[in-house]
């Protein structure tokens, strides 16, 4: 589905991410963790093109690093921003039809899947993006990514900030997703959540990747548990 | 009376002040740019509905099917070629760049058309009517009042009805969460520019009639865009339709009961007003730049 060959991006003179690889099969739910500043962030902006990279990003067998961001939205990659970033001061329904701003025709399709996805936004379609609280704001975020029928999924910290409650239906939604057969990739703080749901997982340290296996495996791997887990 | 005269008379000027304050704050809402070219991009209107009449006599109200696309293109090209460069870039730079266009269009319009002020004389120009014992209302500023509800009315349905009206409501939001929607935010923001250039040009054309028209006159009219986007809050459309009646109707007012001379101390010290206590302007966000 995705593969990505010496990825480096930056912010200035300032390296974030140097040479990353990683590969991400169709189907799958791929998480990469690792903490505050390590670049997980950047390497998201990266695939989506909203931050300029060097290095190579295969889509299906097409080069898409180089591409602007929105036509690599058009490519079925599909963002769903740190901070949610809803825009606030739209409706419900609003933002869910920005989602969907170049999938017009998959528009009520869609519509049914997130409303039977996240019941809340269906009571909420009249309601600013603005007002809600951060727990239906990243249902909303997640809904109006799903708007935009995507084939591969970019999750960033989808936990951040919410209660417990809204942790377990966020994490819960995501194993649905993929079951209708989008391949997911996760970026998370949370690394117990992410990496029980996934099959594979990528821990990142100051702009590289340090680590990898099953998310089971990094689980139970020692410096995980003491770096992530507190154990 | 007197006050009912002049409330009507500073309702009817302020239409046209909204129109010209909501181009600007078009600009600002999508780009973060504030358009200091502003005032002169007014100007320009005022002389193409000046020689459009005077050349090809066509009406100066008529004229605007001509001025408004036009002016648009002429946005749209300023806006790829010189503001898209300095759009990352930090607000005094933008300033400078803006600022430095306004120059070049307000000198180019004294060499070209000299400092004479000019004057668009139509066949009612003069005319106005009584619709209540002393009270009259004067046909071009009613007419120009009429045709700024309907621009403004067109402009709410674009914004609210069509892909690219929410398109530009959606980067002026979250430049990047449009992104990544698919919106070509490069294109929006030259479309934004383009809009803003078109209503500074029509709210210019919209004016001509009634005031002179001068290579310099932009100036006046730039500060008074920029108090009634600041008096609305930068960047809302419906802050700025606010923000233009009130300033009319202050310096309606002001003028009638202080003196004209003191209509601009008025309208300032609102606007200081408004920085001190309201520093988002009435239809403002809390937090935004």
């Amino acid at each position: 589905m995705l593969k990505i060959k010496e990825l480096c991006a930056g912010y200035g003179e300032m390296p974030v991410l140097r040479e990353i690889f990683l590969s991400i099969e169709k189907g799958s739910i791929v998480s990469v963790v690792g903490s505050n500043g390590a670049g997980k962030t950047t390497l998201l902006n990266a695939i989506s093109g909203i931050v300029k990279s060097n290095g190579s990003i295969i889509c299906n067998g097409e080069e898409i690093n180089f591409l602007p961001a929105h036509a690599i939205v058009k490519r079925g990659i599909v963002h769903v921003p740190e901070g949610r970033k809803i825009f606030p001061e739209m409706t419900v329904i609003e933002n869910l039809k920005m989602g969907a701003f170049l999938q017009q025709k998959t528009y009520q399709k869609n519509l049914e899947n997130v409303f039977a996805l996240f019941p809340r936004l269906a009571e909420r379609k009249k309601q600013l993006g603005g007002t809600m609280s951060g727990g239906e704001q990243q249902m909303l975020a997640i809904g109006r990514g799903l708007m935009g029928n995507p084939k591969l999924l970019l999750l960033d910290e989808p936990s951040l900030g919410l209660s417990p409650l809204f942790t377990e239906i966020v994490f819960n939604a995501i194993t649905e997703i993929r079951k209708s057969g989008v391949t997911i990739l996760i970026v998370e703080q949370n690394v117990y959540q992410s990496l029980r749901i996934s099959d594979r997982g990528f821990v990142i340290e100051t702009g590289r990747i340090v680590l990898s296996g099953t998310g089971k495996e990094l689980l139970e791997n020692h410096d995980v548990k003491k770096a992530f887990l507190g154990m | 009376m007197l006050f009912l005269q002049s409330l009507i008379s500073g309702l009817l000027t302020g239409g046209v002040y909204a129109l010209a304050g909501m181009g600007m704050s078009m600009v600002f809402g999508v780009m973060n740019v504030s358009n200091f070219a502003h005032g002169d991009l007014m100007m320009l209107g005022m002389y193409l509905a000046y020689f459009a009449f005077t050349l090809l006599n066509i009406d100066p109200y008529l004229s605007l099917v001509l001025i408004i696309p036009l002016a648009f293109m002429f946005g749209y090209v300023l806006e790829k070629v010189f503001i898209n460069r300095v759009i990352h870039h930090p607000h005094q730079n933008q300033i400078l760049l803006t600022i430095g266009l306004g120059l070049i269009m307000s000198n180019s319009a004294l060499l070209a058309f000299t400092s004479d002020p000019r004057i668009l004389t139509t066949s009612y120009s003069s005319s106005s009517f009584t619709v209540f014992r002393d009270v009259s209302v004067s046909v071009p500023l009613l007419l120009s009042f009429i045709i700024t509800c309907g621009i403004t009315a067109l402009l709410y349905l674009f914004l609210s009805g069509t892909r690219t009206g929410m398109a530009l409501r959606a980067t002026s939001q979250n430049r990047e969460a449009a992104q990544l929607m698919g919106i070509n935010v490069s294109r929006i923001t030259a479309i934004a520019f383009g809009i803003g250039t078109a209503l500074a040009a029509a709210a210019g054309a919209l004016i001509a009639p009634t005031y002179y028209i001068h290579p310099l006159a932009g100036h006046s009219f730039l500060l008074k865009a920029f108090t009634i986007c600041v008096l609305g809050g930068l960047g809302s459309v419906v802050g700025a339709t606010v923000g233009g009646l009130i300033i009319g109707v202050v310096e309606a007012l002001s003028s009638v009961y202080l003196s004209s001379d003191w209509k601009d101390v008025v309208v300032f010290v609102l606007f200081l007003a408004v920085l001190l206590f309201r520093p988002q302007g009435l239809f403002g966000k809390k937090g935004d730049q």
